[in-house]
């Protein structure tokens, strides 16, 4: 994986220097909070119900297990010894006190990571496929593009005041893991019939308030342009996109209200222009940074072939690994989402046991992924039962991946200045009553938002729960038949909303009428696809 | 009009007050230009070789469109001075400055300590832009920055 070299050290360096003098400015008054807001946002810092609350770059997701311990340790050191995985593959903890917010940023530059960016607007972190450089379908690498992507949006200068906040994802495989399609640009590595590595532009996707589904705006732009594309892409939008009104200001209003062809028009005239501004990094650059991404040295000739005498093993390698490029190796994802616990929280133990874990068992490597888990991407099929007991005894093996205990939800009125309501009870109660039944129901994905604001992708579950504020009582409302990937829909609302208990009922008897009406095969969504809302309807409030 | 704080240029300042965009294109003697952030740079473009100064205006720190406005004007070659003009706060300089800035008048006068150390708080950057300055890829392969 990635390794700093000198210039990548002297600006997370720098930029600690620059936070702490910051803060000091802050403390002594000479800054006022108003514009101390966006500096420090841009450092991941929020100012929650009860405390601060940092955010930390994983940058598209990849960890080692030294920033995995070290994380670990922050989570001692600063909070209340835990942490919490975030849907943009971040971890967050929410107990920071400010005096002691630049001590953080220096313990993780030490280790290579930072908080730039990762609040703000701005170019947040990039996000990626969590089984890059472990999955078989994929057509290369996807995470040095994102690294490529990392550096040009690191300060820069003319995108660090946008109309809104701006979220970027790289993919490179047609399963797309990553909600690329939901994302302001999201970016497909393709190869072209020539063999041709290039990269198509989908641009306007999200979610919140108003959510859409990017549209693509070019199939294939030649690699070595890539970011001088994405250049001309946010260019448009800084200059254009709105500022009258923030629930308006993100770029897929701008595209929706230009419409794409336009929109698409301004971007390939600037585009014109920037080419000849020489901002594009040679290709040299994209290949020493895709030399830090070389497989590891994995072992030839090994099978495939595991003891499944153990039934809880045999049903955590059902649902928890994924197939891996290289025979005898497997890709392993450890479930944040125990029975009744909080979706993507992890105590400092817990932490650092899966950091030794990935450097034990996974060339030691670790993945965040956007449904709030945690993925050891090179796993020797021979070693899996030995990992697997690990995780038992420390209370990560839930074998649930993709199923509907596997909820996101985001941290809602619990932490959230912004929420409306509570999203975490919600996601333990429906993990408590759906527990039994959980593996007869099959592949469900399950999302919680506590506002509109969407961070727990309502829009994107099979089953999604969007927490709203009804005259200050807290009220549920339920949403059916949304998906992210290559088949990306957007959930409908059933109807009315619930009260907490009444919305656990609700996903009861819409998961009951599935089992019901399914055919063989069909997963929950298959299902809602082929008969439609009004059943659906009819069974939940009947 | 506020008084310029920082500049970075060996020329005369103009005097002069900046005019709209909208007008500047029929007042032929103008040689100072004023654009706030809804107007379009490349308005200016035709007129580059008569312009001695450009205004930018940020009414509040948070809308960046003049940070777009000032490397548009750069990249197309105008080469007098560039003053950013309102809301200046320290922690925007060292942005200003890469986008092409080269004189400063904050509405509120800033710390000059403060300020001398924003502008030399990073050392490297990731991106080329219009000051010249060698990005860390250009660096890392040896290869000479433009501009």
């Amino acid at each position: 994986m990635y390794k700093y070299d000198q210039y990548d050290q002297a600006m997370v360096d720098a930029r600690v220097e620059e936070f702490r003098d910051q803060v000091r400015r802050r403390l002594d008054g000479s800054l006022a909070e108003e514009a101390f807001r966006p500096l420090r946002l841009m450092n991941g810092l929020y100012l929650q119900l009860h405390a601060y609350m940092l955010r930390v770059a994983v940058p598209y997701g990849t960890l080692n297990s030294v920033q995995m311990r070290a994380l670990g340790d922050i989570a001692d050191k600063y909070d209340r010894g835990y942490g919490h995985f975030t849907t943009r593959q971040n971890i967050q903890y929410n107990w920071i006190k400010l005096e002691e917010a630049a001590d953080l940023l220096a313990d993780l530059a030490k280790v290579e990571m930072h908080a730039i960016q990762t609040s703000g607007n701005c170019i947040r972190n990039t996000t990626s496929d969590q089984f890059a450089g472990a999955a078989a379908d994929e057509v290369i690498d996807p995470r040095p593009y994102a690294e490529l992507i990392r550096q040009w949006s690191t300060f820069h200068p003319e995108f660090s005041f946008l109309p809104r906040k701006f979220k970027m994802a790289v993919i490179a495989s047609s399963t797309d893991r990553a909600a690329m399609r939901l994302h302001d640009i999201g970016i497909e590595i393709v190869r072209n019939a020539a063999g041709e590595i290039g990269a198509a532009f989908y641009v306007g996707g999200g979610m919140g308030r108003t959510p859409m589904i990017a549209p693509c705006i070019n199939a294939f732009v030649p690699i070595d342009q890539m970011i001088t594309y994405s250049e001309a892409c946010l260019r448009v939008y800084n200059r254009y996109g709105r500022r009258d009104n923030k629930y308006k200001a993100r770029i897929k209003i701008l595209v929706h209200e230009l419409g794409k062809d336009e929109y698409t028009r301004q971007v390939e005239e600037e585009f014109a222009h920037l080419l000849t501004q020489g901002i594009e990094p040679p290709l040299a650059e994209l290949e020493r940074i895709q030399a830090h991404f070389a497989d590891p040295a994995f072992e030839t000739g090994l099978s495939d072939a595991i003891d499944r005498t153990d039934p809880d093993f045999a049903l955590w390698v059902d649902r928890n690994t994924h197939p891996h490029k290289q025979p005898g190796y497997a890709i392993v994802s450890i479930s944040l989402k125990p029975v009744g616990g909080i979706p993507g929280d992890a105590s400092a133990d817990q932490i650092r046991v899966m950091g030794d874990l990935a450097l034990r068992y996974s060339f030691d490597e670790l993945r965040v992924t956007h449904t709030q888990n945690i993925v050891l991407p090179h796993v020797k099929q021979a070693d899996l039962y030995a990992l697997w007991q690990v995780l038992q005894a420390n209370d990560l093996a839930a074998a649930n991946i993709d199923r509907i205990g596997d909820i996101i939800a985001c941290p809602g009125l619990d932490y959230c200045t912004l929420a409306n309501a509570r999203s975490i009870p919600v996601a333990q109660k429906i993990s408590q009553r759906m527990a039994a039944k959980e593996q007869e129901i099959g592949e469900l994905k399950l999302k919680i938002s506590g506002c509109i604001n969407a961070c727990g992708h309502h829009h994107a579950g099979h089953i999604g729960i969007l927490g709203v504020d009804r005259k200050g009582v807290e009220n549920y409302q339920l949403l059916l038949g949304g998906c992210e990937g290559a088949d990306t829909s957007l959930g409908q609302i059933t109807g009315p909303g619930f009260d907490e208990d009444g919305i656990v009922g609700a996903v009861e008897r819409a998961t009951d009428f599935y089992l019901a009406q399914r055919a063989d095969g069909e997963r929950f969504l298959d299902t809602y696809r082929r008969i439609g809302m009004a059943p659906f309807k009819e069974a939940i409030y009947g | 009009m506020a008084e310029v704080q920082f500049r970075f240029r060996d020329d005369e300042p103009v005097a002069d007050p900046g005019v709209t965009v909208d007008a500047f294109g029929e007042q032929t003697n103008a040689a100072a230009v004023r654009i706030e952030p809804g107007d379009d740079a490349r308005d200016l473009l035709p007129h580059l070789d008569r312009i001695r100064l450009v205004e930018v205006n940020f009414p509040v720190f948070g809308d960046g469109r003049g940070y777009s406005a000032a490397r548009i004007l750069r990249e197309a070659g105008y080469a007098g001075e560039l003053r950013a003009v309102g809301e200046v706060l320290i922690d925007q300089l060292a942005y200003m400055r890469r986008c092409g800035f080269d004189a400063f008048a904050p509405e509120a006068a800033l710390d000059p300590a403060d300020a001398d150390a924003a502008f030399g708080r990073y050392g490297e950057v990731y991106q080329p832009t219009v000051d010249g300055r060698a990005p860390i890829w250009a660096k890392r392969h040896g290869i000479a920055a433009n501009g």
